[in-house]
């Protein structure tokens, strides 16, 4: 029963953080409104029996990818939008353009009230059985990770030191050069 | 001596160890000393050349994720070369340009390493890993002019529209896995074998994601759009790279995927990849046929030929199978000699790669005017060089297969894609040089010989094809 109250508890908090992402008019609160949604998120992966996908989400989500979001927002000065001239002028306010995506929004609705009704026949055909069982503790994933796809994994830093090059050398300044 | 687990990824060792020689060489050179970076990416190349010959039908594996099969020893061999003569005509083009050298060759044999992982890949994973490395490798490759606004411009419309069809590919992935349990390809097969398409209807979307995944990299219509800005923006040397190495790397995980994997369910893709080839061929020489500009018109050329390539996939036997690996190589060899002339005929102010700049080039440089017409003709499909061989065998796939209506499509594109080639020609022999424009610049050495082996190999497929032949058939033996 506290479960269920929890789950619910943090599925508002989701999806009302997310409503207010983007209707808060200063970005600065968009943003932290973003990290509670991701928080809230996070509780529900707990939940799900997946404490280290939780873990990954705060540290990877709520923390370095929001930190570089905020960053971007400080150094692109916008502390607000800029109401009467975005309200009238900006092109999403055209009738034509504001019909088409109401209607989009209420398709979308349709299809995922068809998508969870039907879920549960579609549940039957998706197999259970995973690679490695049930990834649920660190100490499983770790052993997963070093055992099964070892191989993917030190791929994986040849293309991070591919990226890192790449960026840097994209990123440096003319003349910069030996 | 070695544990025999690590045999298969020996080729691929030889190539990163070398890309991470040439990083240290850069680091620690000091200023103004100039290293032969070129020279330890040959010998890293040639290493997994002779590794790949080493391990010729021993069907070594490792890890369960990455084999070397005589199908990915056939892709890596066919790397091997295109690496090697693109690092002989990067050389004076790198001088030239005045190219940071170190992160240049580095990126290129990251790149290399990257497309030699995707052909061996037996994981969906893995695929994906190495897709990625090649990819970015190549889109800093494609900006790595920065003072050109080209150029910056056709990195960043690459690289936007490269990550959007990555996430397309890792979508299509994450459904496999979701139905099947497995990224394995053969844990995959052996589930999809078991299975039929309307007891499970998502597998028809795991199919059709990937499918968009992999036509962007192959730059199939209509997922090409990217495809001329970057080959016109990107020096020509990297175009040439790009345009075969890409491609080649791309059709041997595509062919891997789709004809071993999602084999059960061939009549279910066959008709999407039949349309993708019809509109590739006819698009990619259509709009072909009105450049002015050579690399433009050569990118549109490399699209069509992705659709003869299709052609050779929708077949799916083994004359169509073995007809892929034959026309990759067959492409590779020339596209890449022809972008080398362009590369070494640019100069540092002025590319010199509109169709007038090739005016008059017979009178002033006739011996590269009869190489460029070689590469342009085997482009065309004309015997007796090895694009007429390679069309030859796509086709004849497609008629054994019972698709008489490819074929037919693919003879006639081939006879119009004649006229763009031959157009070129013509420009070299006929016409007189605008006086305005400089004349055209000497060529070197190593660039020179790179041209002529491409030649040699040009006529040696063309003519005694038998040989090469033979070894693509033995190579699709061994996984389908």
């Amino acid at each position: 029963m506290s479960e269920t109250l929890i789950f619910y508890a943090l599925s508002g908090l989701a999806i009302g953080a997310s409503a207010l992402v983007i209707g808060q008019r200063n970005p600065m609160y968009s943003v932290l409104m973003l990290i509670a949604s991701f928080g809230a998120l996070a509780g529900l992966y707990i939940q799900l029996d997946a404490p280290f996908v939780a873990v990954a989400q705060i540290i990877i989500y709520a923390g370095a990818i929001m930190v570089l979001f905020l960053f971007v927002v400080m150094l692109l000065n916008a502390p607000k939008e800029d109401g009467a001239d975005w309200d009238q002028s900006h092109p999403l306010r055209l009738p034509a353009v504001t019909r088409l995506g109401s209607m989009l929004a209420v398709l979308l609705v349709v299809q995922l009230t068809w998508a969870l009704t039907e879920a549960s026949n579609i549940g039957g055909a998706v197999s259970g059985g995973h690679d490695g069982g049930t990834v649920s503790s660190v100490r499983q994933l770790g052993r997963t990770l070093f055992t099964d796809y070892v191989f993917a994994f030190e791929a994986t830093s040849i293309l991070i030191l591919v990226a890192m090059v790449g960026a840097v050398m994209l990123a440096r300044r003319e003349g910069e050069r030996s | 001596m070695l544990d025999s687990n690590l045999h298969a990824i020996v080729p691929l060792l030889c190539v990163i160890l070398s890309a991470l020689a040439v990083m240290a060489a850069e680091a620690f050179r000091s200023p103004g000393e100039d290293m032969p970076l070129g020279g330890l990416g040959l010998v890293g190349l040639i290493g997994a050349g002779a590794s790949a010959v080493a391990l010729w039908g021993r069907n070594a594996s490792s890890f369960n994720v990455i084999v070397a099969d005589n199908f990915s020893l056939f892709i890596t061999l066919l790397l091997v070369v295109v690496g090697v003569l693109t690092i002989m005509f990067s050389g004076p083009v790198v001088a030239r340009d005045g190219l940071p050298k170190g992160e240049y060759y580095a990126l290129l044999l990251f790149s290399i390493a990257g497309m030699i992982m995707m052909a061996m890949a037996n994981d969906l994973l893995v695929v994906f890993i190495a897709l990625e490395i090649l990819s970015l490798a190549v889109y800093v490759l494609t900006g790595i002019r920065r003072d050109d606004a080209r150029a910056t411009e056709a990195a960043f419309k690459y690289f936007l529209l490269g990550a959007f069809s990555s996430a397309f590919f890792l979508y299509g992935i994450a459904f496999t896995f979701g139905l099947s349990g497995s990224t394995r390809l053969d844990r995959v097969g052996a589930f999809l074998a078991a299975q039929s398409m309307s007891d499970n209807p998502l597998i028809l979307v795991a199919i059709g994601l990937l499918l968009v995944g992999f036509a962007f990299k192959i730059s199939a219509v209509p997922f090409h759009m990217w495809t001329p800005d970057a080959y016109e923006g990107a020096p020509a040397v990297v175009t040439g790279f790009m345009s075969t190495g890409v491609k080649a790397a791309a059709f041997a995980a595509f062919t891997r995927v789709f004809l071993s994997t999602f084999e059960p369910f061939t009549g279910d893709w066959a008709p999407m990849v039949w349309a993708l080839a019809v509109v590739t061929m006819i698009l990619g020489t259509v709009v072909g046929v009105a450049q002015s500009n050579l690399k433009r018109m050569l990118a549109y050329s490399s699209i069509a030929h992705g659709g003869y390539l299709l052609v050779g996939l929708v077949s799916a036997n083994d004359i169509g199978k073995a007809a892929i690996l034959f026309y990759l190589l067959a492409y590779a060899v020339t596209n890449v000699a022809a972008f080398g002339v362009i590369a070494l005929l640019g100069t540092k102010d002025r590319p010199n790669d509109e169709l007038r700049d090739f005016a008059g080039l017979w009178h002033t440089r006739p011996a590269l005017a009869a190489l460029m017409t070689v590469c342009l003709l085997s482009l065309g499909g004309l015997p007796p060089t090895a694009g007429f061989i390679g069309k030859w065998y796509v086709f004849s796939a497609a008629v054994s297969a019972g698709y008489y209506d490819l074929a037919i499509i693919g003879v006639l594109t081939s006879v119009i894609s004649v006229f763009f080639y031959l157009r070129v020609v013509v420009m070299m022999y006929m016409v007189e040089r605008d006086a305005a424009l400089t004349p055209p610049v000497k060529i070197a050495g190593l660039g020179m010989a790179a041209l002529v082996a491409s030649i040699v190999a040009i006529f040696y497929l063309g003519i005694l094809p038998s040989r090469v032949l033979t070894f693509a058939s033995q190579s699709i033996s061994t996984i389908f």
